[in-house]
């Protein structure tokens, strides 16, 4: 399964590349693409459940960019 | 953006006035600095403190800090406000530049319908498109989008495309005519009958196609990504290292001097410019392109575009027209006059010239004319729903009168006998004067010949054959001066049709007679035959091409509003009929490509050689910041050059 997502509150291009990796750390996670010029969080979840999957990733952009946030695009 | 501009240009203001008015009292002096860089820094410390305890010690806001505490703490305190204020002007020049490619990317694309005009209850009311269900009738006003596909099902309007194709003319339409979302209706008032839902709508293809263009990412990209992977951890640790050991080991070395040099490294230690400004150079192409019609789905096929080695492409609807034509009618040329007893005319000129080939004008004698040999052939043709019929009856072009048409018979796979008024017709292919023993002359011509005998008698043939696309010679021209090593056709069409217009447009190889899955096979043979880094392109109508799209380097899919399976299948969507844009696409991704690279080098050069000047105690914090700056500001602006290519 896919998804995609507004990102919005992102500083700079290099710190989407560093949430773009700490995203795709997520056991959850088959790949995760954040596009810095179009605000966008590409997630591919596999089987996983997505409100859980994405609970976990809100988690990680907390703890990593506290000032951004996901919504649903 | 605002507030942090004002936050700059007060900042500015107190710095350059400690800077001009040295104070008697240094800790005056100091202290409006200290005030400066508390109005313009402020943001960045409360970030720097909140990132070392998530044990962040490489993100920018902290080395920043960093660097201009450390140079407080040496004394240096304009350079420290410099630093960070130069820093701060470099942020808020790269959020400016984003910002307005954003907006101009989003203006490009703003072609969303708000609302559509259906009935309900009776009533027009505007309802949102995603409401509107196929088979409904919707109402477009002049100045409004059109906000679904449908059928025009009464009135004439004329059509902006521009934001679909990048066509400047608008289009002509009325009754019946297929008409795409996303257009703009010029001045007529239309009704339309809807044929495609909101989701599958033309519009909302393309807004998901661009949306989602840059999550592809280039090599280019990754590339810069892992650099600033390496490159900020190796900057500080150099700077640690220049700060420790060389007061320790060499005696006269004095602490502070290295402490300088090792806090100008921190300056340049942040590669964010570097970062933007690539993803921002293939935005602007991906922008650009789009501009001209050409959607491009990711960063990645607008980077191997540029290194197109082998271009391949479909005949039927590509480099062709895809439809039949009428190219030539000639009549009988007679040798022998006494033989035409009754029927003699004198032709001085060629009444009908198509495919541009004006005939020169001549004089012989001949059983009839071209006008009359198409009207008797439309006659003879006229009940036949044959493709080859109808375009020999939309070449006459006027109405018939069935009732001069006394019986006709088609004879199949020979063509049609039929007795027209007084005459008897025979219209049809070599085998039928075979057949019924009429002699005449052969024609070499390629395509569909259709041979036309009155009364026993050889009167002329008319040639019918799919019409070679305007700019499809100009193209492969164009191709072989881009550095496109091979020009490749593939056809399903018979072997003499495929090569003659392969000769007429330059193609170098041709395979033709080939079944789908031999368009595979032939562009698999010529995957292995090009360089490593070279790419194959394969350009369809994304009819029944779907698997040579897929399997090719870039698939270009043309013409792909029509067909839906294009807009999947394919990498690139060139949105207009002609294969001319192939060439606006290579160049504007060359022209990306040397953007790119020109950033990187110069980015990464700069930086290198700053940290080598200061390293060697060279050159001062000062110049550190403004080639930081500097190459950040430079490079945006070259970047923001891509989205700026005139079609």
């Amino acid at each position: 399964m896919k998804c995609k997502l507004k990102i919005k509150g992102l500083d700079c291009a290099n710190c989407a590349n560093e949430l773009e990796r700490e995203i795709q750390k997520l056991d959850e996670i088959e790949n995760a693409t954040i596009s810095f010029m179009t605000e966008r969080l590409e997630l591919d979840f596999g089987d996983n459940n997505k409100e859980e999957v994405l609970r976990k990733v809100k988690k990680v952009i907390k703890k990593e960019e506290p000032d951004v946030t996901i919504e649903e695009a | 953006m605002k507030k942090k501009g004002i936050k700059i240009i007060i900042a500015l203001i107190l710095f350059i006035f400690a800077m001009a008015i040295n104070f008697e009292n240094v800790w005056i002096n100091n202290g409006i600095f200290i005030l400066s860089y508390i109005i313009v820094g402020f943001e960045i410390l409360r970030k720097a403190v909140r990132n070392i305890f998530r044990g962040k010690v490489f993100d920018e806001n902290f080395l920043m800090a960093i660097a201009t505490i450390g140079a407080f703490a040496i004394g240096e305190f304009p350079e420290a406000v410099a630093v960070m204020l130069f820093y701060q002007i470099g942020e808020l020049f790269q959020s400016y530049a984003v910002d307005k490619s954003r907006k101009s990317i989003a203006s490009l694309m703003d072609i969303r319908p708000d609302y559509a005009n259906a009935y309900r209850n009776g009533n027009l009311e505007k309802v949102d498109p995603d409401e509107v269900q196929i088979g409904e009738t919707i109402v477009i006003k002049p100045g409004e989008k059109v906000p679904l596909d449908g059928r025009i099902i009464e009135g004439n309007t004329n059509l902006d495309t521009k934001a679909l194709t990048g066509e400047a003319l608008p289009r002509e339409v009325g009754k019946g005519e297929d008409i795409l979302s996303g257009c703009i209706n010029l001045n007529g008032t239309i009704k339309v009958e809807v044929t495609k839902k909101f989701g599958e709508s033309t519009v909302s293809k393309i807004l998901d196609l661009v949306e989602n263009a840059s999550s592809k990412k280039s090599k280019s990209e990754n590339f810069i990504t892992k650099f600033a992977r390496y490159y900020t951890p190796a900057v500080v640790i150099i700077a640690v290292v220049l700060a420790i050991v060389p007061p320790l080991i060499i005696e006269e070395a004095s602490l502070q001097d290295w402490l300088y040099r090792a806090l100008s490294f921190l300056v340049v230690s942040c590669p964010c410019a570097l970062v933007i400004s690539i993803p921002l150079s293939f935005f602007g192409g991906i922008g650009g392109a789009s501009k001209m019609g050409i959607l491009v789905k990711g960063s990645n096929y607008l980077e191997a575009l540029a290194n197109t080695e082998i271009a391949v492409f479909d005949k039927t609807g590509t480099l062709t027209e895809g439809v039949f034509e009428v190219q030539k009618v000639e009549v009988a040329k007679n040798d022998n006059q006494n033989e035409t007893k009754g029927f003699v005319q004198n032709n001085t000129e060629a009444s009908i010239s198509l495919n541009n080939e004006m005939e020169s004008a001549r004089t012989y004698t001949s059983l009839i004319t071209q006008e009359e040999l198409l009207k008797i052939a439309s006659y003879a043709e006229n009940y036949s729903n044959h493709p080859i019929s109808k375009s020999v009856k939309k070449a006459y072009g006027k109405e018939i009168d069935e009732k001069q048409i006394i019986n006709s018979q088609e004879l199949a796979g020979r063509g049609i006998e039929a007795k027209i008024g007084v005459q008897n017709v025979l219209v049809g292919n070599e085998k039928l004067m075979n057949e019924k023993e009429i002699e005449f002359t052969k024609c070499n011509n390629i395509g569909t010949v259709l041979y036309v005998a009155i009364d026993g008698k050889y009167a002329g043939y008319i040639l019918i054959a799919d019409k070679i696309k305007d700019d499809a010679k100009n193209t492969i021209d164009e191709l072989k001066k881009n550095n496109i090593k091979q020009t490749v056709m593939l056809t399903g069409d018979r072997k003499e049709v495929g090569e003659a217009v392969a000769k007429e447009i330059g193609i170098d190889t041709v395979y033709t007679e080939l079944l789908p899955d031999g368009k595979v096979a032939k562009v698999d043979e010529l995957l292995k035959t090009k360089s490593e880094k070279g790419k194959l392109a394969f350009v369809g109508d994304g009819i029944n091409d779907a698997p040579v799209l897929a399997l090719a380097d870039i698939g270009i899919a043309m013409g792909g509003l029509g067909a839906d399976s294009a807009i999947e299948a394919a990498d690139v969507v060139i949105m207009t009929d002609e294969p001319s844009k192939i060439i606006s696409a290579i160049q504007l991704s060359k022209k990306t490509m040397k953007i790119v690279k020109e950033n990187i080098v110069f980015a990464i050069a700069i930086k290198i050689l700053v940290l080598i000047l200061s390293a060697l105690g060279i050159s001062s914090m000062w110049q550190a910041v403004f080639a930081d700056v500097g190459v950040s500001i430079l490079a945006i602006l070259n970047a923001l050059r891509a989205l700026y290519t005139k079609a």
